[in-house]
């Protein structure tokens, strides 16, 4: 099938040889000459010489979920090869080392296998074995641009900027390219008949992970403590913060830092430092994943019931227990929104993309200071590791932090006396004082039954009072959280709910049911608890699909327990192998549930 | 932005510290521990030592984990912030407010049961950190609030109310702190406000982590004869090696340390801490010497007390990380990043 930006390349190689740096190359390269890319890395938990993947799809028309098929297949690997070369595509293209022969019985007759001899090409033009190695995943990042079609100028670009300071690594990888676009183009027919060219649909546009987005936004909210445990799929996102903070925050003169990062013993540790400087006054926040939730579940409650603002981000990978490290799922969506003992419950923020991490992480800090709650942004492993595209990044410059009710040193001078948890605004959420302002601020912070004054109780009557202003407290949550993004189709009967990074799968698959005649309409949750538009929303519909990327349902169950939606109405459509949800699933399971007898 | 604490209530005929505030200015509410607890006595001398140091009330944070020994922050300096946390993690959120804010003073109150059991993990890697704090551990031996169980200080041999006696080595908070690099050590006896209240005042005061383990007997569980934790035992085999005094900065240091046996170390605010050996043999400044010493001591049965270990030299978390003076929590947020132009501009390698 002839197709123009409409490909998606997979690169099969083992993790520790550097081919993370030839698979940004090309997808770059492609992302230079505007056309809409995105890439997702699929890897071990492990740290050299396991396999790994690398999906570029090339997306003209801009989606940007996995797609669950592969057009181009480089199979740099030979413990995966078998794997690898099923996988494609009927009709696809499989490209492999064929310095070595092949066995003749992994074949399929059915797709076209190009041999490109990398190994001895870079054996003979590149001296001792590590930069034989990495040569040779630049060559293959040759061999695709030819078969692609991309254009070398544009690598030779990206080479020159990557390498500015080293010339000679510039020669030594346009060297790597040449070979293997060289041998391609003498040796297959270049380019295939799926190609990629120019557009400028990129021209505004970057491509980020999740974390590093929210990373940078915690530097510009103004954090100050970062607490953390390192745990993949979140550990990057400290990483960023680190960097953006060693750029942004050393003082030029003195040297010093205006943050402070504390790598903590463990999670317990973590979300109590994250505690002890929010009570102190400081935007504070803690990168984790399932695991450092469950550690952390006890301080959670705490900062719930002693009104802590609390910034956590949970970058969700596949459970239960230590399950699969490096594979993603929405898996956390109950143990979060009600983390802890007692009655809890606390705000979720769901970004679907990088830039929502970003927007995301920001609103947390003045969601959780003008709450005086914990906040959860609920990214995963998709959203937080891989590479989107999105429109870039920008600041408002009218931008105000809100840091909640904290009364100030001359209004605690003015008030007669200061009680802490007294509903003054009739909104559930009471004054702060902050230690070292004021005598008359003074309170003791406790998790043990406490009066609206702040006083330790045991009184039936006094404990009730706090717990109710809490569910009062809950009410303004909803009302002031990011709303939902709702779409309508002509056709409304039916509809689809989703969170997060389903959005991608959601949004595709929306229009690929539209061009057989089945209009939905989309509703995608940005918040918990859940905005009164989606409640209307649910009333509007006869059928509503919930997907989602864990095996229980749990946004489903969420939506049941919070606004007592019809569960007759609400129907799961799951996704939780560990890999990114594709719009193919969503499309077929909806289609099923349709010939079922089920309303379109 | 910080205010200066008025009395509360004029006490008159009551001594003045050098805010103008009396002692009572540092109680808290009434305790409700039971009568004759060790805690008590403890809560008594660090509102003495507040006091005397004359540090503002609400420039004190006051923070514990979950236990008897955990609840008596309540019980002094009413005009402090406190922060009653969860069992065994008081040293982490402490962290992080020192973090936050390097201008107030801390003190931790915690329990072994708080510090050695649940909470270990904490109480060492706050060591490590060097966290500027005053880290008190209120140690009776077992857990008062659960009803007397064992905890991990409790020494072998140690007889409970009813059972058997404990036979697992104890976890001693002093070495401990030592093989950890903790900066002051200090053990005393709930019963020893003498010798208390300048150890605590030195801790206070001290910058890095002042570890203040303190024999504090449970009478309602573990004040038994058989027990080594109780106020019988406990000053019989009481062995003071160390005497100290904490003189304030501008005060006149007296003769009295002319005396070949007076150590005077001067401490980052100016004021001195003098030491006077009651045992010759005694080295506070030597981690190997103390570690040796302890041992040995605690071998032969004796509960060793005084400053055992000194060292104003080491860097304190916010030091090692080279941060800026001012508190993190007085920064404007508005000057914490960038702006807008430079995200635009960082954005370039995102293309
Ligand atoms: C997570 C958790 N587990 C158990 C308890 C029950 N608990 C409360 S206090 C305590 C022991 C306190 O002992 P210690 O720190 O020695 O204080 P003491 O009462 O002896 O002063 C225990 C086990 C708790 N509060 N939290
Ligand atoms: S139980 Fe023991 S530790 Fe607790 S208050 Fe009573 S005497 Fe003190
Ligand atoms: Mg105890």
């Amino acid at each position: 099938m002839a197709t123009v930006n409409d490909v998606v390349i997979k690169i099969a190689t083992v993790n520790g040889t550097g081919s993370a740096s030839a698979n940004g190359l090309l997808r770059k390269s492609i992302f230079r000459m505007g056309v809409p890319v995105v890439g997702k890395n699929y890897f071990p938990s492990n740290i050299q010489g396991l396999p790994t993947w690398y999906e570029i799809r090339v997306t003209g028309n801009g989606y940007q979920s996995r797609s669950n098929r592969v057009d181009v297949m480089v199979a740099m690997n030979a413990q995966t090869y078998a794997k690898d070369l099923a996988e494609v595509e009927p009709g696809g293209w499989l490209i492999y080392d064929s310095t070595w022969p092949r066995s003749t019985l992994l074949d399929r007759d059915d797709i076209t296998v190009i041999g490109i001899p990398f190994s001895r090409l870079c054996n003979e033009n590149f001296q001792g074995a590590r930069a034989r190695i990495l040569m040779k995943n630049i060559a293959y990042v040759g061999a695709v641009a030819a078969l692609l079609d991309i254009d070398l100028d544009v690598i030779t670009a990206l080479l020159e900027e990557t390498f500015a300071a080293k010339a000679h690594l510039i020669d030594s990888n346009m060297q790597a390219i040449r070979l293997g676009y060289d041998y391609a183009s003498e040796n297959a027919t270049c380019p295939l008949p799926m190609k990629v060219e120019a557009m400028d649909a990129t021209a505004d546009s970057i491509i980020i992970d999740g974390n590093t987005a929210a990373g940078l936004a915690c530097m510009y909210a103004g954090a100050t403590v970062g607490a953390w445990y390192p745990i993949t799929p979140s550990t990057s996102l400290m990483d960023s913060f680190r960097d953006f903070c060693a750029k942004y925050r050393v003082d030029p003169e003195t040297g010093k830092r205006t943050y402070c990062i504390i790598q903590a013993e463990d999670e317990l540790a973590a979300i109590g430092m994250v505690l002890g400087a929010a009570w102190n006054g400081a935007r504070s926040f803690t990168p984790t994943s399932g695991p450092g939730i469950s550690l952390m579940s006890e301080f959670i409650g705490f900062a719930y019931y002693a009104e802590i603002p609390t910034v956590i981000f949970n970058v969700q990978r596949t459970g239960p227990s230590t399950g699969m490290p490096t594979r993603t799922q929405q898996c956390d969506l109950l143990s979060c929104a009600y983390a802890s003992h007692g009655d809890t419950k606390h705000v979720l923020l769901f970004p679907a993309d990088p830039g929502e991490c970003f927007t995301m992480a920001l609103d947390a800090f003045d969601k959780a200071e003008r709450l005086q709650t914990p906040v959860m942004v609920m990214s995963d492993l998709d959203i937080g590791m891989n590479d989107w595209m999105i429109p870039e990044l920008e600041w408002d410059e009218n931008y105000v932090p809100d840091r909640g009710k904290v009364l100030s040193a001359e209004q605690l001078e003015e008030i007669e006396k200061f009680h802490r948890y007294l509903d003054v605004d009739g909104d559930g959420i009471p004054y702060r004082s902050l230690p070292g302002v004021h005598p008359k601020g003074s309170y003791f912070t406790r998790g043990s039954g406490h009066t609206k004054f702040g006083a330790y109780t045991e009184d039936s009557d006094a404990y009730q009072d706090v717990i109710d202003r809490l569910l009062v407290k809950w009410e303004t949550a909803r009302a002031i959280l990011p709303k939902p993004a709702i779409r309508y189709s002509k056709f409304n009967t039916a509809a689809i709910i989703s969170i997060g990074s389903s959005d991608g799968a959601c949004i595709e698959a929306l229009d690929r049911l539209e061009q057989q005649n089945v209009g939905l309409n989309y509703c995608r949750i940005r918040a918990f608890p859940f905005a009164d538009e989606v409640a209307e929303f649910i009333e509007q519909h006869e059928v509503v699909y919930v997907v989602e990327q864990n095996r229980d349902g749990q946004l489903r169950t969420l939506l049941i327990n919070d606004i007592d939606a019809d569960q007759t109405k609400l129907v799961s459509l799951l996704h939780y192998n560990g890999m990114p949800i594709n719009a193919g699933f969503v499309v077929e399971s909806v289609l099923k549930e349709i010939a079922k007898g089920r309303a379109a | 932005m910080s205010f200066i604490a008025k009395p509360n209530v004029s006490h008159p005929g009551m001594p003045k510290n050098s805010l103008g505030l009396s002692q009572r200015d540092y109680e808290g509410t009434v305790s409700t521990l039971c009568a004759g607890c060790g805690h008590d006595s403890v809560t008594a001398a660090i509102i003495q030592a507040v006091f005397e140091l004359g540090i503002e009330p609400h420039m004190l944070a006051k923070m514990s984990g979950i236990g008897c020994s955990s609840k008596t922050p309540a019980y002094f300096v009413s005009q402090a912030h406190g922060f009653n946390s969860v069992h065994g993690r008081m040293p982490s959120v402490t962290t992080g407010a020192n973090a936050a804010n390097r201008d107030l003073t801390y003190i931790g109150v915690s329990g072994d049961g708080d510090s050695l059991s649940i909470g270990v993990g904490q109480f060492v890697h706050a060591i490590r950190r060097n966290l500027n704090m005053c880290y008190v551990i209120e140690n009776n031996g077992v857990y008062g609030l659960t009803k007397g169980q064992f905890s991990a200080s409790a020494d072998i041999g140690s007889k409970p109310k009813k059972g058997q006696p404990n036979l697992q080595e104890p976890i001693d908070a002093v070495s401990t702190a030592l093989s950890l690099g903790a900066t002051y050590i200090a053990r005393s006896f709930s019963g020893d406000k003498e010798q208390l209240v300048p150890l605590l005042k030195g801790a206070l005061m001290h910058r890095g982590f002042a570890l203040v383990d303190i024999v504090s007997p449970c009478v309602t569980f573990n004040d038994h004869e058989g027990s080594t934790k109780s106020y019988a035992h406990t000053r019989q085999f009481y062995h003071n090696v160390i005497n100290m005094d904490y003189i304030p900065p501008r005060e006149e240091i007296k003769a009295a340390y002319d005396d070949g046996e007076a150590m005077p170390i001067e401490m980052h605010d100016g004021s001195t801490i003098v030491l006077r050996k009651i045992d010759r043999e005694y080295e506070p400044t030597s981690r190997a010497a103390s570690f040796k010493y302890l041992r040995e001591r605690f071998n032969a049965g004796e509960i060793t007390t005084g400053l055992l270990y000194l060292d104003e030299s080491r860097a304190e978390m916010h030091e090692l990380m080279g941060n800026v003076d001012t508190p993190l929590t007085q920064l404007p947020l508005d000057e914490l990043h960038p702006g807008k132009e430079e995200l635009k501009k960082l954005q370039s390698r995102y293309r």
